[in-house]
């Protein structure tokens, strides 16, 4: 395929959906059978589309190649503009058969699945709406695209998991998911802007060279990692916002497998799986403890779980857990290749569960058990899941999961952090304890519900082929990961940023104290990249698989040098390339002994790491075993009675049924609080803020009342007075005049009288 | 029509209300004809407005320019630029799409339609007149037909809720004033050397007066300007008239008073502080910038609280402003022309939304949030178009307001980065009552109370499709109107931050 050929089957991936959308959602209702038709043929399409451009990217073989396109969205003339783009390199590539596969299966799934609901039309227009969002995620070449798409993921669900939503539960659980996805949004969004006033692009690879060349350094850097992380936390439901995704269950089933497989969760990993240069040292840390805690205690509580959906999103949110854990330890490629294992047994989990419940109308285990024999294909595909997700070595599950355990566990040697280890290793053992619980709960037993079990019976054609070809799926996702890193098929996709050049470049110049522990760190997230044996990328090229002991520090250098020729004509950033030489040739002397220390530690440390993937490997395949065993004993054998456990342990039982009481402590706290603060700036507003405003108007009425009496009494009292007296007087003055002579005659002796008394006087 | 085109935009409604007041009020349904042309001809101009505006040129365009009154130096002189192009389309469309929001009123439907096309020319001649004077008259002018429109055909509280309206709006309208003739002692006619309301005379600095470049007297005409304009935006603390009077007013009242009488302050402190006092617009621009963070979350928090479906848009409208300010105050690329965008895009946006609750009260008589539920079911249609201007308020990609929101931050976050941070917490809080009313109208059970509500109809929907075609194409492609503007704006940063 030529670069053209594949930007316009990508651009078709991306379209078709959304022509689905559209068809569906304006015409759907006037169709026969409704449109679906519609959706399950372009999707069908898309897969064709994707599957080209995978097989494209297996010829070319190369994880460093890739295809760009730009055209000019935004434009304010000189300093402001935006682009919008597609690329297409291997990561994409994988991701874009991932979704479509998943998408296409989940659409054809639908049709016997939501047979005779009311919406029939809608929710098929909806799938292709979140397919179509997904995409754009997987296609974005640059952050401010990202972000778009992500939103409408978030849309997408909104109206996917409220779909049945004149159920009470629904109407909150999709309002749930959305906002709590807009706090992490509020960080990734801000993370965004950090890095684009720093480095003035969003594009991918743009922004490597920028970081690489220092445009964003010391805490800016490590906060715009976090909060860019916190989009991830968000979306791929990390602690402490995971708790939107149990409530997600509330879509219909179908919704969840897509949700919970292809896309959503998924975009949080692909997301910083994609931008790993971009994040510091600090920032890992970050995401590792995130993960590591995540993958924890989402396990103990799929335990006590009886929903049978309910343990799976719980498992979701487990091995989502798992992958940010390999995102924090510097490992993106082996979360992307879990990430892509748990999207095929995971859907097929979700879908078999629909088989399910569809089958019996309940959801709940307790009410299940021995459909085994009457529902063969869903219990098998189901088995076939769980060895999978339990990590049985064979399975694709056990490559993928013990990649990540791996560079966990040598991030744990090299810096003494082995919390997250810790804690991995015991949800690895807990994981096919609850797993298989299901299994035996569900299809193994005496039916706990004798009429529920009659009427039970297997799926049609349409639920069965996508658990058929899931199960497929799973069987080959692990492909032949082989004694050697450069005979996994996944190193041929994954993109191999060079996490460690970038993070050890960014220290050697701040220099100083910290200069050795970040070396050294760098050079412990090189050997992750150049050492973990399965499914690694770097190792991949020949030249850097030679040069491990001596350039565990400077593997980037290697891997680029391939890289830039084989960019082409492409006018992508050379990125990396630029990352190299500056670590080969540092400039200053910080930086030589760094580079020196790297090369040294980095021998050092790709050993660490191959002893790390070993312990790793037998501790995993120990747990895993022990795990079975548990569950078989307990929930088989019914050896120990998990009743008489809770018993004994109330109160961890109630911790663990409550979900660890997250969403106790959310109501309590900020949802309360931000209820009470909007009543209170509410109450300000009408009493304080317009109680002045009317007050002011009370206040000059009273003014002009006041004026106004002043006006009646004194000013125009007082001119009035004045007439009165004048009027008085002349009344008093009147009478003087009565105009008899004998009167005057006395006025005037009188008057005579006063003036003679006067002048003698005086 | 071709020259005089602003003329004609904004008179021909005046035509059109004196020729509604000559007829019998009987005769409704020619009144409502006669409205109808009366808006749908500058509507028509503004599309030609639209393909002759010359896109490269951030000169005024379309000038007409007379000698007015000649013994004060008053002149009649209208033209657009970028920065009222935006508004000019805006209050084109909106002012049609309401005279059939207002196809059912009963009242006394002659004064209205009247004292809307009034309102009309009013609108237009704001934002294209360039003389002070001129400005003023046409800002007065307005006031009047809106104090009838809310008082007459307003609800059960119109009369408070007019009076406070006009107040408030003339409280400010006298600073303007005092502002106004400061200016116009101080500013010389560079050819005559007499006084001018001429507002390009006012912008070139060399025009000023010795007394008019004292520091502390800019500070207070800038402040009598910006509390002039503030009332109009509305800024905290300055903006308790909106909910009442949103509250009061007729859907097509409510949808122009959000829709365009709001820009109104913000194309004023850009039109006319920003140039005329361009630096205390820099010394002013953190306190700007603050006040918009503050009608950000503010108006949010209080919109959440609202049990009334209308208040709560109305206090969106404040928390959707501040944005505008925010952008304002960035005073970049990114800020000013995200600002004017989000002008525009709020004015849509917001029309949807209280187009969208004017739909339910004409059925249901309450618009009580808590009162219904469920009715997602029962009106499906409505349902999706709600939705759809609920979602394009809350800043959704792919729909316009998100466009606008996002270059106000990324215009706003170099310049001031904490209040940026805070600020982002709106579309968090956003979201919130957005989703939370959605939820408690059309979501959960169904009430049975309104089992009889009937969809939204052909007319709704005809005021509605037009919008929501411009949110979603603006959201995909927002270049036409940034287009418009970006030349403009990007002189005035030039003048203002140098």
């Amino acid at each position: 395929m030529s670069d053209q050929a594949i930007i316009t089957a990508a651009i078709s991936i991306l379209l078709l959906p959304l022509l689905s959308y559209t068809l569906t959602f304006f015409f759907g209702k006037k169709l026969p059978r409704k449109g679906d038709f519609i959706g399950v043929t372009l999707m069908g399409i898309a897969l064709v589309q994707a599957l080209r451009i995978f097989i494209a990217f297996w010829k070319i073989g190369d994880p460093a190649y890739r295809v760009e396109q730009s055209f000019r969205w935004l434009n304010l003339g000189d300093n402001f503009r935006l682009d919008a783009g597609i690329l297409v390199d291997g990561m994409t590539a994988v991701m874009l058969m991932v979704v479509c596969l998943v998408s296409f299966l989940v659409h054809l799934y639908s049709t016997g699945y939501m047979h005779g609901d009311r919406r029939y039309e809608r929710f098929f227009a909806f799938l292709g709406f979140f397919t179509f969002s997904m995409l754009g995620i997987v296609l974005s070449n640059n952050l401010f695209f990202l972000y778009v798409f992500w939103e409408l993921v978030g849309l997408s669900s909104y109206l996917l998991i409220g779909f049945f939503f004149h159920k009470a539960s629904a109407a909150s659980a999709n309002k749930k998911a959305f906002l709590t996805n807009r706090v992490g949004d509020w960080g990734f969004w801000l993370g965004i802007l950090a890095f684009f006033t720093a480095c003035g692009t969003l594009n991918y690879f743009e922004l490597f060279a920028q970081v690489n060349a220092g445009a964003i350094k010391g805490p800016l850097l490590a906060w715009a990692g976090v909060g860019l992380f916190m989009g991830c936390v968000g979306k791929s439901a990390q602690m402490p916002l995971h708790i939107w995704l149990p409530d997600a269950m509330e879509g219909p089933t179908p919704v969840s497998a897509l949700i919970h497989a292809a896309t959503m969760v998924a975009a949080g990993v692909y997301m910083v799986a994609r931008l790993a240069p971009l994040f510091g040292p600090e920032a890992l840390m970050v995401v590792l403890y995130v993960g590591a805690i995540t993958a924890f205690i989402t396990a103990t509580i799929a335990l006590v779980k009886t929903d049978i959906k309910r343990v799976l999103a719980f498992s979701t949110l487990s091995q989502l857990g798992y992958m940010v854990m390999g995102l924090g330890a510097g490992d993106p490629v082996n979360a992307m290749y879990h990430l892509t294992t748990h999207a095929m047994f995971k859907a097929l989990l979700f879908l078999g569960a629909g088989s399910v419940i569809h089958a019996v109308h309940s959801q709940e285990m307790p009410e299940m058990g021995g459909l085994r024999k009457k529902m063969p294909i869903t219990f098998w595909t189901f088995l076939i899941a769980t060895l999978a997700i339990s990590g049985v070595p064979g399975l694709s599950g056990f490559y993928s999961k013990d990649g990540i355990l791996g560079s966990v566990l040598a991030v744990g040697m090299v810096k003494g952090h082995y919390l997250p280890f810790i804690l991995g290793i015991t949800a690895a053992a807990l994981t096919p304890f609850y797993m298989f619980r299901i299994v035996f709960l569900t299809f193994f037993g005496k039916p706990r519900d004798q009429h529920k079990f009659d009427h039970a019976h297997e799926s049609g054609w349409a639920m069965a082929i996508p658990l058929m070809a899931l199960a497929f799926m799973t069987l080959i996702s692990a492909g032949i990961p082989g004694k050697t890193a450069d005979k996994g098929w996944f190193s041929k996709f994954a993109a191999p940023y060079d996490v460690a050049a970038i993070s050890a470049q960014f220290d050697a110049k701040q220099g100083g104290g910290e200069l050795l522990v970040a070396s050294h760190e760098a050079a412990a997230l090189d050997g992750g990249h150049g050492e973990t044996a399965l499914g690694e990328p770097v190792a991949a090229h020949g030249e850097a698989a030679a040069a491990h002991g001596e350039a565990a520090a400077v593997p980037g250098e290697n891997l680029h040098a391939e890289a830039m020729p084989a960019e082409g004509g492409h006018e992508a950033a050379p990125a990396h390339g630029e990352a190299a030489p500056a670590h080969a040739a540092p400039a200053n002397a910080h930086g030589e002994a760094a580079a020196a220390h790297g090369a040294a530690a980095g021998g050092h440390n790709s050993h660490v790491r191959h002893t790390a993937h070993i312990r790793a490997m037998i501790m995993s395949i120990i747990v895993a075993t022990l795990g079975i065993t548990a569950s078989w004993w307990t929930y088989h054998k019914l050896r120990v009675n998990p009743a008489a456990i809770q018993a004994r342990l109330p109160f961890a039982h109630k911790v663990l049924q409550g979900q660890y009481f997250f969403d106790e402590l959310y109501a309590a706290t900020i949802y309360r609080f931000t209820l009470w603060w909007s009543m209170i700036c509410a109450a300000f507003d009408r009493i304080v803020i317009d109680g002045i405003v009317n007050g002011t108007g009370y206040l000059t009425r009273l003014v002009a009342w006041v004026s106004g009496q002043c006006d009646r009494y004194i000013v125009d009292g007082a001119v009035n007075g004045v007439a009165t007296v004048l009027q008085g007087a002349g009344e008093g003055i009147r009478r003087v005049q009565t105009g008899r002579i004998q009167t005057y005659l006395v006025y005037v002796s009188a008057s005579v009288l006063v003036l003679i008394v006067i002048y003698r006087v005086l | 029509m071709g020259e005089h085109i602003l003329s004609w935009m904004t008179f021909f409604p005046l035509i059109g209300a004196a020729v509604i007041a000559c007829l019998p009020s009987g005769r409704k349904q020619v009144i409502r004809t006669v409205a109808a042309v009366a808006a749908a001809v500058p509507l028509l101009l503004s599309v030609q407005l639209f393909m002759n505006f010359d896109r490269a040129s951030g000169a005024l365009q379309f000038v007409e320019h007379y000698t007015w009154i000649k013994s004060f130096n008053i002149e009649y002189f209208m033209a657009v630029d970028g920065l009222s192009m935006p508004m000019m389309m805006l209050t084109a469309l909106l002012s049609f799409l309401c005279i059939f929001a207002s196809w059912g009123i009963e009242k006394s439907l002659k004064g209205y339609f009247a004292m809307f096309l009034l309102l009309e020319t009013g609108m237009f001649g704001v934002f294209c007149a360039l003389d002070f004077f001129l400005f003023y008259v046409f800002w007065e002018v307005m006031l009047l037909p809106m104090y009838f429109l809310i008082g007459i055909w307003g609800g059960p509280r119109r009369e408070y809720a007019a009076i406070k309206f006009f107040l408030y709006t003339l409280a400010g309208s006298v600073l303007m004033l005092l502002a106004m003739i400061a200016f116009y002692l101080n500013v010389a006619d560079p050819v005559t050397g007499g006084h001018t309301f001429n507002m390009v005379h006012m912008f070139d600095q060399n025009n000023h007066s010795a007394w008019l470049q004292t520091t502390n007297i800019r500070h207070m005409l800038w402040l009598a300007l910006f509390i002039g304009f503030a009332i109009k935006v509305p800024v905290f603390p300055f903006h308790t008239w909106l909910p009442d009077a949103h509250v009061e007013a007729p859907t097509a009242v409510s949808v122009i008073l959000a829709g365009v009488l709001l820009k109104m302050g913000t194309y004023g402190i850009l039109r006319i502080s920003y140039p005329m006092l361009p630096d205390q617009a820099m010394w002013f621009r953190y306190a700007l910038a603050t006040l918009g963070a503050i009608n950000i979350l503010y108006g949010a928090y209080c919109a959440m609280a609202q049990k009334d479906m209308k208040k709560l848009v109305a206090y969106s409208s404040v928390s959707h402003m501040g944005y505008v300010l925010l952008g304002m105050a960035a005073m970049n690329s990114a800020g000013i022309n995200g600002a004017v965008l989000q002008m525009f895009n709020h004015g849509t946006i917001t029309a949807m939304m209280f187009l969208c609750v004017g739909v339910v009260y004409d059925r249901a008589h309450t618009r009580e949030i808590n009162a219904f539920g469920g009715l997602g079911m029962q009106m499906p249609r409505y349902f999706s178009f709600f939705s759809f201007a609920l979602f394009a308020a809350l800043g959704l990609p792919g729909l316009s307001g998100f466009v606008s929101e996002a270059m106000i931050f990324i215009g706003a976050f170099p310049a001031f980065r904490t209040i940026t941070i805070i600020s982002a917490l709106g579309i968090i809080i956003g979201a919130a009552y957005v989703l939370w009313m959605l939820q408690r109208v059309f979501l959960g059970p169904k009430n049975d109370k309104w089992d009889n509500l009937p969809d939204i109809n052909a007319r709704e929907m005809f005021t509605l499709v037009p919008i929501g075609i411009l949110v979603l194409l603006l959201g995909v492609f927002p270049m036409p109107v940034l287009d418009l503007m970006k030349v403009t704006l990007n002189n005035l940063i030039k003048v203002v931050a140098g």
